[in-house]
């Protein structure tokens, strides 16, 4: 009994060296979707009853709007989005060369902006930032994610990880306790997800709104009676990409809808 | 009049001691014996019915991760076990200490230490220093489970 143990728990080592106690196997990754109920999954899957695709309609509108002191568009540098910023956001968050750290989608755009186009930053959940953000990712819809392949990126993703497993707030949870431990089961009723984020920025129904995974991680750090990290946080932006990587491999579905 | 006015002063000086110490929420301190804590926190025994009201409130956090016999909500969780038949499970002073601090017995617990303010990571600011129930919560609540029998 133990001698067959011994055999697969040196087969697991074998094939999943990266993989921590407690970490989901590559093949038992499931996006949030599956937990879902019909209803929100057809709403999802119809482009007509999606409400996160107004979004990202709205992004498409401001892809091609000149703005800043530059008077210059998106669509003035990247072109046609359908083409240039396809499979994009899979990648991100992605190692920034001048900054020597990993910058979310929302950062990249607003260093273009400030970089670029000259133009204000915009604020974290603002409509146009959702928008944009949506309307880029919104590319990547299929593509499988990639983001944490970089080897640069390989501390932060570390990093990452280590604060989904360090236990915090009143009520002293890690993120691994219910995302990875509990995952299907239910927390007061609702199922508790693999915290995939294969589709931010999502339409959350509790929300009422498209917002981004830094919104949907700040309000679990609540949930947990947990301070929050403030939004662009470098704690925040290691957690996206430790999730990111951890979702390796499962189809981008931006705009996801989410109960 | 002066003896007596100085009298007041103390007294008044006295109950603001006392009311800043139970502002600041310092935990009252408590026995372990065994497995257990088998003298009342407040000293004085709870109250089952405001107990089971309190295991209901999604604020006390109970029933997001336990269900139990409570027909009219349907919103319980089952990452912990059914609160159906404690009482028999466990004597009044086991289930004191369980929710004072369940992770005495076991580390990995994902069961929160209710009655326990230090060795916790980046609290938010609305409930630093503070437990997550008051002695008089738990002790209304320990009185409820007690009540759990099959």
């Amino acid at each position: 009994m133990s001698f067959w143990r011994a055999i697969s728990a040196a087969a697991l080592l074998a094939t999943a060296p990266a993989l921590l106690a407690g970490e989901i196997p590559p093949d038992a990754r499931r996006s949030g979707y599956s937990f879902m109920g019909p209803d929100t999954r057809a709403m999802q899957d119809d482009d007509t009853s999606n409400p996160g695709m107004l979004f990202v309609l709205d992004g498409e509108a401001l892809w091609t709007k000149k703005t800043g002191n530059a008077d210059k568009a998106c669509a003035d540098c990247h072109g046609d989005a359908r083409g240039s910023m396809k499979g994009v956001a899979a990648r991100y968050p992605a190692f920034d060369k001048a900054l020597a750290r990993p910058v979310t989608l929302d950062q990249r755009i607003n260093l273009c902006r400030s970089n670029h186009q000259q133009a204000t930053p915009l604020p974290y959940e603002s409509r146009d930032l959702l928008a944009l953000s949506a309307f880029v990712a919104h590319q990547s819809r299929g593509t499988a994610i990639t983001a944490g392949d970089d080897p640069q990126l390989k501390p932060f993703v570390e990093q990452g990880r280590d604060l989904f497993m360090q236990r915090e707030g009143q009520l002293n949870l890690a993120c691994t306790n219910c995302h990875d431990d509990n995952f299907n089961k239910r927390l007061a009723g609702a199922p508790i997800t693999q915290g995939q984020p294969t589709g931010y920025p999502l339409y959350r129904l509790e929300w009422q709104t498209l917002g981004s995974l830094e919104r949907r991680l700040r309000s679990c750090m609540t949930g947990v009676r947990a301070q929050a990290y403030d939004f662009g946080a470098p704690e925040l932006v290691a957690l996206e990409l430790y999730l990111m990587s951890r979702a390796h491999g499962l189809p981008m579905e931006t705009p996801a809808v989410r109960p | 009049m002066a003896r007596a006015s100085v009298h007041i002063a103390a007294l008044i000086a006295a109950s603001c001691a006392f009311a800043c110490h139970v502002g600041a929420e310092e935990l009252l301190p408590y026995n372990i014996t065994g497995d257990g804590i088998a003298e009342s926190l407040t000293g004085a025994p709870g109250d089952a019915a405001r107990g089971r009201a309190l295991v209901l409130a999604r604020t006390t956090t109970c029933i997001l991760c336990h269900s139990g016999p409570f027909p009219e909500t349907r919103f319980q969780g089952d990452l912990a076990p059914d609160l159906s038949g404690a009482g028999n499970r466990w004597t009044v002073s086991q289930l004191r200490l369980r929710l004072v601090d369940a992770a005495r017995f076991n580390p990995e617990t994902i069961m929160p230490s209710y009655y326990r303010t230090d060795r916790l990571a980046r609290v938010g600011r609305n409930f630093a220093g503070k437990p997550i129930l008051s002695a008089a919560e738990i002790e209304d609540i320990v009185a409820f489970l007690a009540t759990l029998r099959d």
